[in-house]
C-alpha cells in the first residue's frame, strides 16, 4: 500500500483563491466533489505541479513533493503522481500500445519490454484487441480505459483521476464506472477521484471532500455525509445527477 | 465588384495563359536538352533541396525557442520575431548585398574567414545555398512556430504526468504533432528557393553549372534565345504546381485537421 498523501494548497488568481488541506489515506479512494469553478481542477493540477502554488506543502509517503516555505519543489515528471484528465488526451500519432508504453519508456525501460508490459496490461484491462489501433479508432470509454492503463502502468503512487467519465455518454456509464473499479482494485496505489457526479462517488470512493469556492466544506464517507450535511451544498452535491 | 474582380483574375492567371499558349512544346525536349538548361535544374533542385535542409535544421530549433519565448520581455520578443520575419519582406537584392557584406572577401566574417582559412563564399555552389536558406528560413520558422503553438496543452500534459522531461516532450510528442507544419514550411522553403534569383544573382553570380541557376539562366536566355527562356519558365511552373498541389493534398490538410 501506497499513496499517502498530505497536502496544504494556496492557490491565489485574484478573485479566485483556492486554499484547502487534502488527505488520501494509503491504498483509499478520495472522491473530491464540487460545482463547477469550485476548484477542483486547480487543486489536481497543484498536486501534479503543473501549476505553480503560493503557500503550502504537498508531501507523498513521507517524500516533500513540494513546500513553498522551503522553496522545494519536485517537477511535475519526477512526481510520482499520475494524472488522466477529462478528456483521455491518448497521443494521436501513437497506436494504443505506444501510448501505453510511453510512460515506461520515460522510466528507462528498453522499448521491447515495454511494449510487451504494455500489452500485458492492455490484455488485463480486457483492451488486448485495441493494441495495434490509433485513438482516434477508439469509441470514448475505450479511451477512457486506455488512459487509466497507460497512468497505472506507471505504478504511481497516486492517482489524479479529473472527471474521466464527464465526457462520455450517459447510458455508457455504468458499464464504465464498473471496469474503472476493476482497474482501481488491482492498484496499490491511492486515487484522488474528481466528480461532480455522485453515484461516481458511490461505486469508487471510500471517502468523500466536498470543496466549495476554494475551501474544504466537509469531508467523510458518503453514509456521514448524507446523515448530516455542513452545508446546502453537500445535500445539493449529493442529490446531483449528470 | 464584377469587373475589377475579373480584372484581378486575368491579371493572375493571363500570364501563365500566354506562357503555356507560346510555349514550343514540340522543340522543348530538345530546347530542354540543350546545354544551359539541364545544368541549372540539376543545379536548382540540388542547391533548394540542400537549402531546404539547412532551413529545417536551423529553422526548427529556432521555432521552438521563439514559441517557449513566452516568459521573454514583450518588446525583446516582437524585436526578434520582426528580424526572423525581415527576408520575407526584404527586397532579394538587398538581401543579396547584405550577405556580401557579411560573407564577402572583405565582409565582416568572410574577411576573418577568407585570411585564417582562405576559404571564400561568393560566387560559389555554397552561396547559392546561403541565399536560398537566408530567403527560405522565414517560411520554415513562422511556419513551424505556429505549428508549435496549435498543439494542444492536453498532450503535453499527458506526456509530463507520465514522465517525460522537456527535451522527450519535445521529441516525442510536440514535434511530431507539428509535424505537418514543418512538412509546409519546408516545402513552402523550397519553393521560395527554386525561385530565388535577386540575392543569388548578388551573392553568388550566374557561372554556369556554378552558381547558375534555372530563375537567372531563364533572365540570361531572354536576350540570347527567347525559345529557351521560355522552356525554362515552364519547367518552373510545374514545379511550382507540383508545390502547390503537395501542399494543398496533404500537409495543408494536416494543419487544418
Amino acid at each position: 500500500m501506497s499513496g499517502a498523501l498530505q497536502a496544504a494548497l494556496r492557490v491565489d488568481r485574484g478573485a479566485f483563491a483556492l486554499d484547502v488541506e487534502l488527505a488520501v489515506p494509503a491504498g483509499s479512494v478520495v472522491a473530491l466533489m464540487g460545482r463547477n469553478g469550485a476548484g477542483k481542477t486547480t487543486a489536481v493540477a497543484a498536486l501534479a505541479g503543473l501549476v505553480p502554488i503560493d503557500a503550502g506543502r504537498v508531501v507523498l509517503d513521507d517524500a516533500v513533493l513540494e513546500d513553498v516555505a522551503a522553496g522545494a519543489s519536485v517537477p511535475p515528471e519526477l512526481r510520482p503522481i499520475g494524472v488522466v484528465q477529462q478528456q483521455a488526451a491518448l497521443f494521436p500519432h501513437l497506436d494504443v500500445r505506444a501510448n501505453v508504453a510511453f510512460g515506461l519508456r520515460t522510466r528507462g525501460m528498453r522499448r521491447r519490454e515495454a511494449q510487451d508490459r504494455a500489452d500485458a496490461l492492455l490484455a488485463e484491462a480486457g483492451l488486448a484487441e485495441f493494441g495495434d489501433r490509433r485513438p482516434s479508432a477508439l469509441s470514448g470509454g475505450q479511451a477512457a480505459r486506455v488512459a487509466l492503463v497507460r497512468t497505472l502502468a506507471r505504478e504511481p503512487a497516486l492517482v489524479l483521476l479529473d472527471e474521466p467519465l464527464a465526457a462520455i455518454d450517459a447510458e455508457l456509464r455504468p458499464a464504465l464506472r464498473d471496469a474503472v473499479r476493476a482497474q482501481l482494485a488491482g492498484f496499490a496505489g491511492s486515487a484522488l477521484l474528481v466528480t461532480h457526479d455522485v453515484r461516481d462517488a458511490e461505486a469508487l470512493a471510500d471517502e468523500v471532500l466536498v470543496v466549495d469556492a476554494g475551501r474544504v466544506v466537509q469531508r467523510g464517507s458518503l453514509a456521514e455525509l448524507r446523515r448530516d450535511p455542513a452545508a446546502p451544498i453537500v445535500d445539493r452535491l449529493l442529490a446531483e445527477r449528470s | 465588384m464584377l469587373v475589377p474582380a475579373a480584372i484581378a483574375f486575368l491579371l493572375l492567371v493571363g500570364p501563365l495563359v500566354a506562357l503555356l499558349v507560346r510555349a514550343p512544346w514540340v522543340q522543348l525536349p530538345a530546347l530542354l536538352a540543350g546545354g544551359t538548361v539541364l545544368p541549372a535544374l540539376g543545379l536548382s533542385l540540388g542547391t533548394a533541396a540542400v537549402s531546404t535542409g539547412c532551413c529545417v535544421l536551423l529553422g526548427v530549433p529556432l521555432a521552438v525557442v521563439l514559441a517557449g519565448a513566452d516568459a521573454w520581455p514583450a518588446p525583446l520578443r516582437r524585436l526578434v520575431r520582426a528580424l526572423v520575419t525581415t527576408p520575407l519582406v526584404l527586397p532579394p537584392v538587398v538581401g543579396g548585398v547584405a550577405l556580401l557584406l557579411l560573407l564577402g572577401r572583405v565582409g565582416l566574417l568572410g574577411g576573418p574567414l577568407f585570411q585564417a582559412f582562405g576559404v571564400q563564399i561568393p560566387f560559389t555552389t555554397a552561396a547559392v545555398i546561403v541565399a536560398q536558406t537566408f530567403v527560405g528560413l522565414p517560411f520554415l520558422v513562422l511556419g513551424v512556430e505556429g505549428a508549435l503553438r496549435g498543439v494542444d496543452r492536453r498532450f503535453v500534459i499527458a506526456a509530463t504526468t507520465l514522465g517525460a522531461g522537456p527535451w522527450t516532450r519535445l521529441v516525442r510528442v510536440v514535434l511530431p504533432l507539428a509535424a505537418p507544419g514543418v512538412a509546409a514550411g519546408a516545402v513552402l522553403a523550397f519553393a521560395r528557393a527554386i525561385g530565388e534569383f535577386g540575392a543569388t544573382v548578388t551573392f553568388a553570380g550566374s557561372l554556369p553549372k556554378v552558381t547558375q541557376t534555372l530563375p537567372i539562366a531563364a533572365y540570361l536566355a531572354l536576350n540570347s534565345d527567347p525559345d529557351a527562356a521560355i522552356a525554362i519558365s515552364v519547367v518552373l511552373m510545374v514545379i511550382a504546381l507540383v508545390v502547390l498541389v503537395a501542399l494543398r493534398d496533404r500537409w495543408l490538410q494536416g494543419l487544418t485537421r
